[in-house]
């Protein structure tokens, strides 16, 4: 289930709610929707906060490699100089 | 000495002097001029070089622009353009013509960048470039985000400030280019590039802030549009202002109207997404408590509906009473409906016996006989009526009363026949004559 995109997760998550509020599951059924349901909304909200903020830039040296470092105000000199 | 002074006064040129001469003159007086026109029969062969004619309504130039003057133009020479050139005049000799070699040319009206805009964009909309079908959908959500635009301009600043805003937590990957001078192109290209080789990222923005068509014009490049083109990641393009539409823009899966527009259309508002989560999470609960309390009824409804088995015994017992009493009353108005029923049809029956019927025969019987023995009277009376006629007529008839009124009877012997022809008679035949009384054998003569 992790390897679900944010937005599978969501769509998926979306459906299991709409069924689960249409009444029609027996409860055994509902019951499994239930759990599925809320690892779904787990899952993405875990999502949503895993990625942590980063701005880098990157410079690509003569010799192909290529150097990341954190954007910051003192970089932006570089270029035009 | 006339002659001499003739030959002295008379100044011969050979062909290559008088051309020499010409052309000195014509290349003098004619080193640099602005000339305007359109350009026809133009011809490119594999030296690189130009040639064609520039004319107008009545007269025509031939004219050369040379590889290196040519590569300088930001537009393709095309046939019926119209220029203005700068060039030099100058004389051919192999062919004895005279032409403009030109050194820069611009399109008449409409600035060469322009030109070259179209131009560029008729080309790769045929080839296909700008086709819906190719456009790749935007990621809902990115992990990682490449910008590429110049790192000191007001766009990368927009760009940060909205994702920020949007979404704090995205990972932001900035590639410096240049955004406009020669070297932009070849920057943006290199950025394009290594975005895909190398970060693989889930979406690119492509931005440059506000500026002349001059100054977006790398972004009006074919080699950058082909590079958009051959990216396998996302692009969004915001390139200038809102009116501005570069081919890069047409290039590019989505264009935004601003780099800011650019970064909300990859962003998604990360405030909105948790509290979409949580609210899908509530609705989970809500209806699974729901869906409880409804099995809950349903139990409760359930358990109140079961009694005690020997209750129900009991009720069965009542039942099995009620019923029987209700046969019984139903049985004894059945039987007397039976009754009647058998009643009649014994009095039907009694009406049929064969007493009553051969009582009845009987009486027939003698009616019958009564009638029968009257008939039987009545025809022998009649029968005695007939039998006494007939007999008189009978009498009447009998041979032997004849005979007793003296008549006789002759029949020949043996065979008895009646004579009645005295010619059948022949002598000394034997006869029989019959008599009242007795009979006489004779013989005839």
């Amino acid at each position: 289930m992790s390897k679900l995109s944010f937005e599978k997760a969501l769509e998926r998550l979306e459906s299991i709610v709409q069924e689960m509020e249409s009444g029609e599951l027996s409860l055994e059924n509902a019951l499994k929707k239930f759990e599925e349901g809320v690892k779904l909304s787990q899952l993405c909200t875990q999502k949503l906060n895993e990625t942590e903020k980063k701005i880098t830039i990157l410079m690509e040296q003569s010799d192909g490699t290529v150097v990341e470092k954190p954007f910051s105000e003192t970089d932006q000199d570089e270029i035009d100089g | 000495m006339d002659q001499e002074n003739n030959h002295s006064s008379r100044q011969i040129f050979t062909v290559s002097q008088l051309t020499q001469n010409i052309k000195s003159l014509l290349e003098k007086s004619f080193s640099m001029v602005w000339i305007s026109g359109e350009i026809s029969n133009l011809r490119i062969p594999s030296s690189g070089h130009s040639y064609f004619t520039l004319k107008d309504e009545t007269a025509q130039i031939p004219s050369v622009m040379f590889r290196g003057q040519l590569r300088q133009l930001r537009f393709k020479l095309e046939d019926g353009l119209n220029v203005v050139g700068l060039g030099r005049i100058s004389v051919y000799e192999p062919r004895g013509i005279y032409q403009i070699i030109l050194e820069y040319v611009e399109p008449k009206g409409a600035g060469a960048l322009q030109l070259a805009f179209e131009q560029t964009k008729r080309k790769l909309y045929e080839e296909g470039l700008f086709d819906e079908v190719r456009k790749k959908p935007l990621p809902f959500l990115p992990n990682t985000v490449c910008v590429i635009t110049s790192p000191t301009g007001a766009a990368i600043q927009d760009i940060l400030n909205i994702i920020s805003r949007r979404f704090s937590t995205l990972c932001i990957k900035v590639l410096p280019v240049r955004v406009q001078g020669s070297d932009a192109p070849r920057e943006i290209v290199a950025a394009l590039e290594l975005a895909n080789q190398k970060i693989a990222p889930d979406v690119i923005i492509l931005a440059r802030g506000g500026g002349s068509i001059e100054d977006l014009a790398a972004f009006n490049s074919e080699s950058v549009a082909r590079a958009i083109y051959a990216s396998d990641i996302p692009i969004v393009s915001a390139i200038g202002h809102e009116t501005d539409f570069t081919i890069s823009d047409f290039v590019s899966d989505v264009r935004a109207p601003t780099p800011s527009a650019a970064a909300e259309l990859v962003t998604p508002v990360k405030a909105d997404l948790l509290s979409r989560c949580l609210e899908l999470r509530q609705r989970c609960y809500q209806s699974m408590s729901q869906i409880l309390s409804t099995y809950e009824d349903r139990l409760d409804r359930l358990l109140r509906s079961v009694v005690h088995p020997i209750k129900k015994v009991e009720a069965f017992q009542q039942r099995i009473d009620e019923l029987i009493g209700r046969l019984e009353r139903s049985n004894s108005g059945l039987i007397r409906d039976r009754h009647a029923k058998l009643n009649e049809i014994h009095f039907r029956l009694k009406n049929c016996a064969p007493s009553s019927r051969l009582q009845m025969i009987r009486s027939q019987v003698e009616i019958l006989s009564f009638r029968l023995l009257k008939a039987n009277e009545k025809f022998t009376l009649f029968l005695q009526d007939r039998i006494g006629g007939l007999n008189a007529k009978l009498h009447a008839l009998n041979p032997k009363a004849v005979l007793e009124r003296g008549y006789s009877i002759t029949r020949r012997l043996p065979d008895l026949a009646v004579v009645m022809d005295a010619s059948e008679v022949q002598s000394g035949q034997a006869l029989e004559i019959l008599l009242a009384k007795g009979k006489i054998k004779a013989k005839s003569e």
